[in-house]
């Protein structure tokens, strides 16, 4: 039986113990789930101030093309993502799909380039598969390094950049997306402008043993408040941005995932770069064609809220199925419920109105656009 | 009387009435309430059953019922506002007032020492 010791710590976990943190086993690792003030609080203050987010259990992944051009390198990722990776300039990050044969998602990731290789980070329950992933694929032409010497963090909220900059003021210069090293307190960082909240933010790579520094000067900011994994996923939930494993999984293409966007120009049909990743035939034509089924945003209408794994139909009764819920909380930011699931391209349309079953009873639903919070990156 | 759960529910007792609500420690390991469902007036319990349910962000718990009984009136003020069954879980935060079927069933249940043992 699995104790406490067989999970692993992140390089944060004393500072984390000393802030009050619930801690929780999550993808083998010990992570806080909330801190004293408690999700709702932590939930809303990062969207009013600065929330600092743990994140370390993420995969960090190098990609270095053994011939030294990190061309090669960009090539070579491009075989295994429908993304545009040859064009991503340096200092620019990307949103990617490793995806499969049947055209399913294996992971969601991104991808930076840094001049001389490229920085993938990947979810931290498929980080072991995602680096035996690249390595089967493309091993022989790049070294694949996972980065577990690193901590990673995540300073997210209308306040992130002006609490950044009183460390490095070049945070100030970055946009939406940008990637750059950087010098904090003295430990070599990468900080891209990105996150997983709908706010603007950004995310940090450390050091390890640097790592307990960096986050005290962050949080010696009277704006800065330690934000745990319950906020975490209520505020991307509220950004209507997928959780893998829940909104995305291997029986999910990027085209049923609402993700089209994420698939530029040059790797569509008739693109210079066209398909070459696996499960492109399939991803492809439903492109063109369209899916059997659809992610959507969902309101309930009353405040219960309609959690994952829920039914929806389109009757009251519940006798026309049409899909499930794959996401669903309360969002403390619309103080209300709030959810996203997968149903049938017909039912897909904004303001169908469906049923959820909860507790044996079916209750009104409606589909509606995403996100439930607008966004506010730097663009 | 003055009475608690191993399931962490306590009641105040007086005559053949019981108020019932959740104790400071299960408002407290549930966080911040975002919805409550209460039983309806009228609706018959026996101990054990599922008598309410309570959502926090990110999970739905199930409060049961401590005793054989009926409802008799339930607080529509934590439907109203769940944040105060945290804020004032044994006092304000009191979920529904049950008559007891057998009132000598009360005695098996937990005094305030035992709960607090429980606890820890």
């Amino acid at each position: 039986m699995d104790g406490p010791s067989d999970l692993k710590k992140t390089p944060l976990h004393a500072l984390n113990l000393s802030l009050g943190a619930r801690m929780v086993p999550f993808a083998g690792y010990e992570m806080p789930v909330q801190y004293a003030a408690g999700v709702m609080k932590e939930h809303q203050h990062t969207r009013t101030g600065a929330g600092l987010f743990d994140v370390s259990h993420m995969g960090q992944v190098t990609v270095r093309a053994r011939s030294g051009d990190n061309a090669d390198a960009a090539r070579a990722l491009e075989t295994l993502v429908p993304v545009d990776v040859v064009g991503l300039a340096e200092g620019r990050q990307r949103y990617a799909l490793f995806t499969n044969d049947e055209g399913g998602i294996l992971d969601d990731l991104m991808i930076a380039n840094r001049g001389d290789h490229f920085y993938v980070v990947v979810n931290a329950a498929c980080k072991d598969a995602d680096v035996s992933h690249m390595r089967a694929a493309i091993g022989e032409s790049c070294e694949i390094t996972l980065h577990d010497d690193r901590a990673l963090v995540a300073l997210q909220g209308p306040h992130a950049e002006a609490v950044l900059a009183e460390l490095w003021a070049d945070v100030s210069s970055m946009r939406f997306m940008d990637v750059r090293a950087c010098d904090l307190h003295d430990a070599d960082c990468i900080v891209s402008r990105s996150g997983y909240t709908g706010e603007d933010g950004f995310e940090i790579s450390v050091p390890a043993a640097l790592a307990e520094g960096v986050c005290r000067r962050l949080l010696d900011h009277p704006d800065v408040l330690p934000v745990g994994l319950g906020a975490r996923d209520s505020l991307r939930l509220e950004a209507g941005l997928c959780l893998y494993g829940n909104d995305i999984d291997t029986q999910t293409t990027p085209v049923e995932a609402a993700l089209e966007w994420a698939i530029q120009k040059v790797r569509r049909k008739g693109g210079a770069r066209e398909g070459g990743f696996p499960g492109a035939d399939i991803i492809l034509e439903q492109l063109e064609g369209g899916a059997s089924r659809r992610r959507v945003g969902l309101k309930p209408e009353g405040r219960a809220p309609v959690r994952a794994g829920a039914v929806l139909a389109t009757d009251p009764e519940g006798e026309d199925v049409v899909g499930t819920v794959t996401s669903g909380g309360f969002g403390p930011s619309v103080d209300g419920p709030v959810a996203m699931g997968l149903v049938a391209t017909g039912a897909a349309e904004i303001g169908t109105q469906l049923y959820a079953g909860v507790r044996g009873k079916f209750l009104p639903i409606t589909v509606v656009a995403t996100p439930f919070v607008k966004n506010t990156f730097k663009r | 009387m003055l009475k608690f759960t191993e399931e962490h529910e306590w009641l105040q007792i007086e005559g053949d009435v019981a108020t019932v609500g959740i104790t400071a420690h299960a408002a407290e390991q549930l966080g911040d309430l975002v919805f409550v469902e209460l039983p309806e007036v009228g609706a018959t319990f026996s101990k054990g059953g599922d008598a309410a349910t309570v959502e926090s962000v990110k999970a739905a718990s199930d409060v049961y019922c401590p005793l054989d009984g009926e409802i008799v009136e339930i607080n529509e003020a934590i439907t109203a506002d769940p944040s105060l069954v945290n804020s004032d879980p044994q006092g304000a935060g009191w979920f529904f007032k049950l008559k007891l079927a057998n009132k000598a069933d009360a005695d098996a249940l937990l005094d305030e020492a035992a709960y607090k043992e429980l606890v820890g």
